[in-house]
């Protein structure tokens, strides 16, 4: 088979926090319902945990598409973790438009532990979205290792060296 | 504290056009406690810079860093070494942040990412209000400790003016009216008539009106080489 | 210690020769009669065309005692206030020019103060003026070098002592000008208006001009208030007044004009002037709605010569000076008495 010839498989992350969505989506394997092979689940303590900067670091490095999973509102186990969550992906979203990326990348979906159909669906959907989107126009996932580490004076991290900092980030060299 | 916030992705864009590896420096004062340009809204907006830039098809390299203090030159120093490698430096600090750093390395273009806009304080969690415009000859003393200066659209002396309603200014229905708040703090304080006094014109000489400010401290100064 | 616009100022306070009266003019004249003035107003045009001035001035003239000139109203850039007051005086209209402390320093307003009154102008309304951001140049730096109670007490000093700001004298004396400021009963905080209104008159106003009175009960308490503190002794206090054009003006400026209150059932009776009036007939409900608003504005009149403390009305029908003469007129006021010399 050609590379033309290879179907578009969207890589896709989902960001699910391991009380309701990481939940669900194990239910959702252990009860043998298909959802897109190409998702990757990060687990996380909760969706509070998610910022800006790691969704638009996530894409930078090349997926399709990104997920962001959490409780349904009203049972986040830190009270309003979800709800953060859900305001910073609509910040993301205007960063991503702005960038000139399709804001529909980044979804934000709730669930309970017990929605493993549901988690399928929903993820199976947004597969759909991103192959109807295509290919993240930013081109090939960077190699590991090239997302600047970041120093930081002001709490007292070490700075990085500026020749660290300066390291060639892939793009343009 | 000095309130700023970013400018729109697509006015740094077109700063930015044919520079291919810029500096992005953050400070860890001022404009990381109200999120704009700290550690990690340096690193929010170099990656989205990068990938603006990649799919333009005129990839751009942006390195990161953040200092401690960007408006003294002792906190900027070590970035003199390896900057020659850059063609700009994109700071996400104040502007005095920006000209701390043009002062310091004038042969380098240095560039603002902020748009800084007030001294003011956070009200609540993601919102920041004005308090000061550093004027120069503080007043807050005869009115309640609420700055005409910066919260009056007018600068009134002798206010509230006539559009003054329910509260609100006439400016933004949103924003309450600086003299009212005067008067309700100076009637709970039992001093509402003085009010009544009429306040003169001021002496604007002391604001920006005057030029650019300068304050001198001679017992701080350091002596003189030849002394020493 | 207060200027008393009335009596003769005892000898030890006037540094100038004596003289009977402040600037001399019509309005000051009418008003030290004891006639109760009327005054109007007159928005110059959006360009430079003296004979919109001359055709709104022809319709005021024999109506009012003076005139006032808007000084770029609601932020919008028109014809000087100061240009067209000197048309006016061509004209033998007399004007009030009104100043806005948004445009101008204290450089720029005593020099346009000295050439108003070069120009033969005699009434000065103090403003502080609209917030730019409502007019035409919101991006424009707003100025508010001093503010209208400072501005008032710029112009007395002028005027009474021959001194500008900086304490410099003004050779040969300072510009005759009656003193007009604003007052807005109906804004907040209440209790505060007449104090401010105090302090205008301790910073030397002659006169006041209100803003549109429309809740005659709130301003009959703010003038109790005025009379009490003995206000009205000492300032000569002229109601503003306008007529509604449509019930939808009456509407947008119940709901939309900052420190503005309009009662309901004003709204209701302009609802209730075009009933009857079939709805595609445009110039019939115009009218129906425009008879209505001169009924309520002379009846508003006739209410406000009751008021004790008043001293005459300022008619505000910008872009309708038709309506003058028959307000003036219903409300009995016509034709005005000539003042003594």
């Amino acid at each position: 088979m050609t590379a033309a010839e290879t179907p578009f498989e969207p890589k896709i992350v989902a960001f699910c926090c391991r009380h309701c969505a990481y939940a669900a989506a194990d239910l959702a394997g252990t009860s043998r319902l298909a959802y897109p092979p190409s998702l990757n689940i990060v687990e996380l303590p909760c969706t509070g945990r998610v910022d800006v900067l790691e969704l638009l670091r996530t894409f930078e490095d090349g997926v399709d598409g990104l997920l962001v999973a959490g409780c349904l509102p009203g049972r986040c186990h830190y009270l309003a973790g979800n709800l953060h969550a859900r305001q910073r992906v609509d910040y993301a979203q205007r960063w991503l438009e702005d960038i000139g990326l399709e804001g529909e990348r980044l979804r934000m979906i709730n669930l309970s532990a017990a929605m493993g159909a549901q988690f399928a669906e929903l993820a199976t959907e947004m597969a759909e979205t991103i192959k109807g989107l295509g290919p993240s126009p930013l081109g090939t996932r960077r190699a590991a290792g090239e997302i600047p580490s970041i120093g930081c004076a002001a709490c007292g991290d070490p700075a990085p060296s500026l020749a660290e900092s300066a390291h060639d980030r892939g793009d343009g060299r | 504290m000095i309130v700023a916030k970013q400018k729109p992705l697509s006015e740094l864009t077109a700063m930015l056009d044919g520079y291919r590896n810029v500096l992005a420096v953050g400070c860890g004062t001022c404009v990381t406690v109200c999120f704009a340009g700290g550690v990690k809204e340096v690193g929010i907006l170099a990656s989205a810079l990068r990938m603006a830039r990649r799919l333009d098809g005129q990839p751009m390299s942006v390195a990161e860093t953040t200092v401690q203090r960007q408006c003294e030159a002792e906190y900027i120093a070590p970035l003199a070494e390896g900057l020659d490698e850059f063609d700009a430096i994109l700071s996400l600090g104040c502007g005095v942040g920006v000209q701390t750093l043009a002062e310091r390395f004038p042969d380098k273009r240095v560039l603002p990412a902020l748009d800084t806009t007030f001294m003011g304080l956070p009200t609540e969690q993601g919102v920041w209000e004005e308090r000061c415009q550093g004027c120069g000859h503080c007043v807050l003393d005869i009115t309640g400790g609420i700055c005409p200066v910066s919260r009056c659209a007018k600068q009134l002396m002798n206010g509230p003016c006539g559009g003054s309603q329910g509260g609100m200014c006439e400016v933004d229905s949103d924003t309450p009216c600086a003299w009212q708040l005067i008067w309700e703090r100076l009637d709970r304080q039992g001093l509402a008539d003085r009010l009544l006094e009429i306040q003169p014109p001021r002496d604007w000489s002391t604001s920006r009106d005057g030029g650019p400010r300068r304050i001198v401290r001679d017992d701080l100064r350091l002596p003189p080489p030849e002394d020493v | 210690m207060m200027d008393q616009l009335l009596a003769p100022a005892p000898a030890a306070q006037a540094p100038a020769p004596a003289r009977r009266f402040k600037s001399g003019s019509n309005l000051e004249r009418m008003l030290a009669a004891g006639h109760f003035a009327v005054t109007g107003e007159i928005g110059p045009p959006k360009n430079h065309d003296a004979d919109v001035i001359r055709r709104k001035a022809a319709l005021l003239q024999g109506c009012v005692d003076a005139a006032n000139i808007t000084d770029n109203q609601t932020a919008v850039v028109r014809l000087s206030s100061i240009a067209s007051g000197a048309i006016l005086v061509g004209q033998g209209l007399e004007p009030v020019v009104q100043m806005t402390c948004r445009d101008r320093n204290r450089l720029a307003m005593q020099s346009d103060l000295l050439g108003a009154a070069a120009l033969g102008i005699r009434n000065v309304l103090c403003l502080t003026g609209d917030h730019q951001s409502h007019g035409n140049h919101p991006g424009a730096k707003n100025v508010h070098d001093i503010d209208s109670i400072q501005m008032v007490r710029m112009v007395k000093e002028m005027r009474d002592e021959g001194l500008f700001q900086c304490g410099e004298e003004i050779s040969g004396g300072g510009p005759p000008l009656l003193i007009g400021a604003a007052a807005n009963p109906f804004a907040d905080p209440f209790e505060l208006r007449v104090h401010r209104l105090a302090k205008k008159v301790a910073a030397g106003a002659n006169f006041i001009q209100t803003q549109l009175v429309f809740d005659m009960s709130r301003f009959r308490e703010y003038m109790k208030r005025v009379v009490d503190l003995g206000l009205h002794e000492k300032v000569a206090i002229l109601a503003g007044v306008g007529p509604l054009k449509s019930a939808g003006m009456a509407r947008h400026m119940r709901d939309k004009v900052p420190g503005m209150v309009v009662p309901d059932g004003y709204v209701a009776r302009m609802e209730a002037a075009v009933e009857g009036v079939a709805a595609e007939d445009k110039t019939a409900r115009r009218e129906a709605w425009r008879a209505e608003g001169i009924r309520i504005c002379i009846e508003q009149i006739q209410e406000l010569r009751e008021i004790e403390g008043l001293r005459g009305v300022h008619i505000m029908a910008i872009e309708w000076e038709e309506a003058i003469r028959p307000i003036v007129e219903g409300a009995g006021l016509f034709p005005r008495p000539a003042p003594e010399a």
